[in-house]
C-alpha cells in the first residue's frame, strides 16, 4: 500500500481511538497495535488458566462442604475467562493452540503471581483478597480498553473477580477472627503475598516498555505505578479493618498526598520470577504442558469421531 | 431398625455418593484435555457437591445428634463411610473417568426420576433440583464414551479397557438391604431393582453406538453400602479431612 494511504489510515485510527470509538475486529489496525493486543490477551488467558492450578491445590483439601463449592465455583469461572479471552484472542486472527504452545515453550508469558506456592489454606483467603484485588484494578479500566471484543470480555470478567476478591476477603476475615493458631496462619499467608501482590502491576513506570504506546492507543488506561498506588490505598486498610499488619515497615498514609507511602518492592526477585526462575514456574509450566500431551488422545479422539459422523452425514443425505 | 434409622442411612448412602465422586472430579481441576473440559468437569463436580451437601444437611437433621452436614462429611471413619465402590474408583485417564460417569449418571437418572415421586417431601424436592443436572451429566458422559469408543483405534481400546475395569462395580449401584426395604414399603424411595432391566438396557445402547462391550465374566464386586471400600478411599479422605483433622473444632 502506498505510504499516505497507510497514514490516512493510521490517522483514522487514531482518532476513532481519541474519540473513544471501539476498534471492531475488522477494522482497520496497525499492525503494531494487533500485536500488542494479541500478546497481552493470550497472556490474560494464560494467566487464567494456570492460575486454575494454585488453587486447584487446595480444592481436595477445602475444610468444608461450603468452602469447597465456593473455590470450584472460582476455578470455574476462571476456565471460562480464559475461554472468552482466547477468544479475544481469536477475532485478532491468532491460533488459539498457538498461543498455548507459546506458553509452553516459555515464549509467552502469564501473571508472575502464580508462580508462588499455595501452603496453607488461608492462601486460599490471600489470593482471592490480593491477587483478583489487584487483577480487578488493572482489569477495570480495561472494561474502556479501545479494543472492542477485549473491553466486552472484561466486563463479564471483572464482575465474577469482584465475587472472588469478595469472597476471598471472606476466607482470611474468617480466620482473623478465629483462634490464635488461623490469625497467625493468615498473617502468614499475607506476609508471604503482599510483596508478590503489589509486584503484579508491573516495573515502576520509569522502566515499563509498553505503557506510553498501550496509553496512548487507550489499551491501557492508567499506569503500573498509579493502579498500584490505588491497590495499596484500597487493600491497607481492609488489612487493618480485621486486624492484619501489611509486612512494610515503611509503610504510612501520607497526609500531604491523602495516599499510602510505602516500601521499595525487591525488583531483583521481580525480574528472576519473570525470568522463569520463580519458585512454582517450571512446576506450573509442567503441568499445562501434561495437561495437552496426556489429553492428546481425547483431542484425537474428538476430532475422528466428528469427521466420521460427517462422512456419516453426508452418505445418508 | 426404625424408619428414622433407615432414612438416615439411607441419605447417608446417597450423599456419600455424590460427595466422593464430586471430590474424585475436583481432582482433573486444571488438568483437563481440553479448556472446555475443565469447565464441565469442575462444574459437574460442583453439581456433586451441592447434592452432597443438602442430603447431609437433611441426614444430620434426621439423625437429630447436633451434628451437621460437615461433621458427616469431613468426622467420619472410614468404615462409616457408605458410598458405592465405583466413585471412589481413581480417576485414570480421561476416558476412565468418562467411563465410571457413565455408570454412575445411568443410574441416578433412573432413581431420581423416581425420587421426584418419593413421599417423602424433602427427598422430593432434593430430587427435583438434582434431576435437572443429572440430565446435563448423562448427556456429557454419554455423547463422550460414544466420541472416544468410536473415536481412533487407541481412544476405543483406552476406553474399552475402563469399560472392563470397572463393569464390575455397577452391580452395586441396585444393593438393597433392610434400609430399603423399610423405606421401599412406605413409598419413600423406589424398588430399584425395577429399572435394573432399563438401566441395562441404556447403557448397552450407548456402548453399541460407542462400538464397545460389556465383558463377558459376571464377575461383580459390593461392600461400600457396608463401609468395606477399596484401598483407594483411604487416601481420598486423607485428603478431604485434612483441615477438620488437623485444626478440630474450628470454623472455616
Amino acid at each position: 500500500m502506498e505510504k499516505n494511504k497507510i497514514d490516512a489510515l493510521n490517522k483514522a485510527f487514531q482518532d476513532k481511538i481519541d474519540n473513544e470509538i471501539k476498534i471492531e475486529p475488522k477494522d482497520y489496525m496497525p499492525d503494531a497495535y494487533r500485536k500488542t493486543l494479541i500478546r497481552q490477551i493470550s497472556q490474560h488467558a494464560h494467566s487464567e488458566i494456570v492460575g486454575q492450578l494454585p488453587e486447584a491445590n487446595w480444592v481436595t483439601r477445602a475444610p468444608n462442604l461450603r468452602r469447597k463449592a465456593v473455590l470450584l465455583a472460582k476455578i470455574q469461572d476462571e476456565a471460562g475467562h480464559g475461554l472468552y479471552l482466547y477468544s479475544a484472542v481469536e477475532t485478532l486472527g491468532a491460533d488459539r493452540e498457538q498461543t498455548i504452545d507459546d506458553l509452553h515453550e516459555g515464549i509467552a508469558k502469564y501473571s508472575s503471581i502464580f508462580n508462588y506456592p499455595t501452603l496453607t489454606w488461608a492462601d486460599m483467603g490471600t489470593v482471592g483478597w490480593l491477587v483478583d484485588g489487584a487483577a480487578i484494578m488493572n482489569q477495570v479500566p480495561l472494561c474502556r480498553c479501545s479494543y472492542g471484543p477485549y473491553a466486552r470480555a472484561m466486563v463479564r470478567v471483572c464482575k465474577e473477580e469482584s465475587f472472588h476478591q469478595r469472597q476471598g476477603f471472606e476466607v482470611v476475615t474468617q480466620l482473623a477472627k478465629g483462634t490464635p493458631e488461623q490469625k497467625a496462619m493468615a498473617q502468614d499467608s499475607l506476609n508471604r503475598w503482599w510483596w508478590p501482590a503489589l509486584m503484579m502491576f508491573g516495573p515502576n513506570d520509569a522502566d515499563s516498555t509498553h505503557t506510553a504506546q498501550s496509553m496512548e492507543w487507550k489499551i491501557k488506561r492508567h499506569t503500573n505505578d498509579e493502579l498500584r498506588q490505588m491497590f495499596v490505598d484500597a487493600t491497607v486498610p481492609q488489612a487493618e479493618l480485621i486486624g492484619l499488619t501489611i509486612p512494610d515497615k515503611d509503610l504510612k498514609f501520607n497526609e500531604e498526598t491523602g495516599h499510602y507511602d510505602f516500601g521499595e518492592i525487591d525488583w531483583d526477585e521481580f525480574w528472576q520470577v519473570v525470568k522463569g526462575y520463580g519458585p512454582c514456574n517450571e512446576e506450573r509450566v509442567a503441568a499445562r504442558k501434561k495437561a495437552k500431551e496426556d489429553g492428546l488422545w481425547v483431542r484425537e479422539a474428538a476430532n475422528a469421531y466428528a469427521e466420521k459422523r460427517a462422512a456419516r452425514n453426508k452418505k445418508a443425505s | 431398625m426404625t424408619k428414622q434409622e433407615a432414612l438416615f442411612e439411607y441419605l447417608l448412602r446417597k450423599a456419600d455418593d455424590s460427595l466422593i465422586l464430586g471430590h474424585r472430579l475436583s481432582e482433573w481441576c486444571g488438568h483437563g484435555p481440553i479448556l472446555e473440559e475443565d469447565i464441565a468437569i469442575t462444574n459437574i463436580a460442583l453439581d456433586l457437591i451441592g447434592q452432597a451437601t443438602e442430603l447431609y444437611k437433611y441426614a444430620a437433621e434426621v439423625e437429630d445428634k447436633g451434628r451437621d452436614e460437615d461433621d458427616l462429611a469431613f468426622l467420619r471413619i472410614e468404615r462409616e463411610y457408605k458410598n458405592v465402590l465405583l466413585v471412589e474408583q481413581t480417576n485414570g485417564d480421561f476416558g476412565k473417568t468418562m467411563i465410571r460417569q457413565l455408570f454412575f449418571d445411568h443410574f441416578e437418572h433412573l432413581l431420581y426420576e423416581e425420587l421426584m415421586n418419593s413421599k417423602d417431601e424433602r427427598i422430593a424436592a432434593i430430587a427435583t433440583k438434582t434431576i435437572k443436572e443429572i440430565k446435563y451429566h448423562i448427556k456429557h458422559s454419554s455423547e463422550w464414551t460414544i466420541r472416544l469408543g468410536d473415536g481412533t483405534e487407541e481412544s476405543h481400546n483406552r476406553v474399552q479397557k475402563s469399560v472392563r475395569d470397572l463393569s464390575r462395580f455397577t452391580k452395586e449401584l441396585f444393593y438393597q438391604d433392610e434400609v430399603d426395604q423399610i423405606l421401599i414399603a412406605e413409598g419413600i424411595i423406589p424398588d430399584v431393582s425395577k429399572f435394573k432391566v432399563e438401566y441395562d438396557k441404556n447403557i448397552k445402547a450407548i456402548l453399541d453406538e460407542a462400538t464397545l462391550e460389556l465383558p463377558n465374566e459376571k464377575w461383580q464386586l459390593d461392600g461400600g453400602r457396608k463401609g468395606v471400600h477399596s484401598e483407594h478411599l483411604g487416601y481420598l479422605l486423607t485428603e478431604l479431612q485434612y483441615m477438620q483433622r488437623t485444626y478440630p473444632g474450628m470454623k472455616w
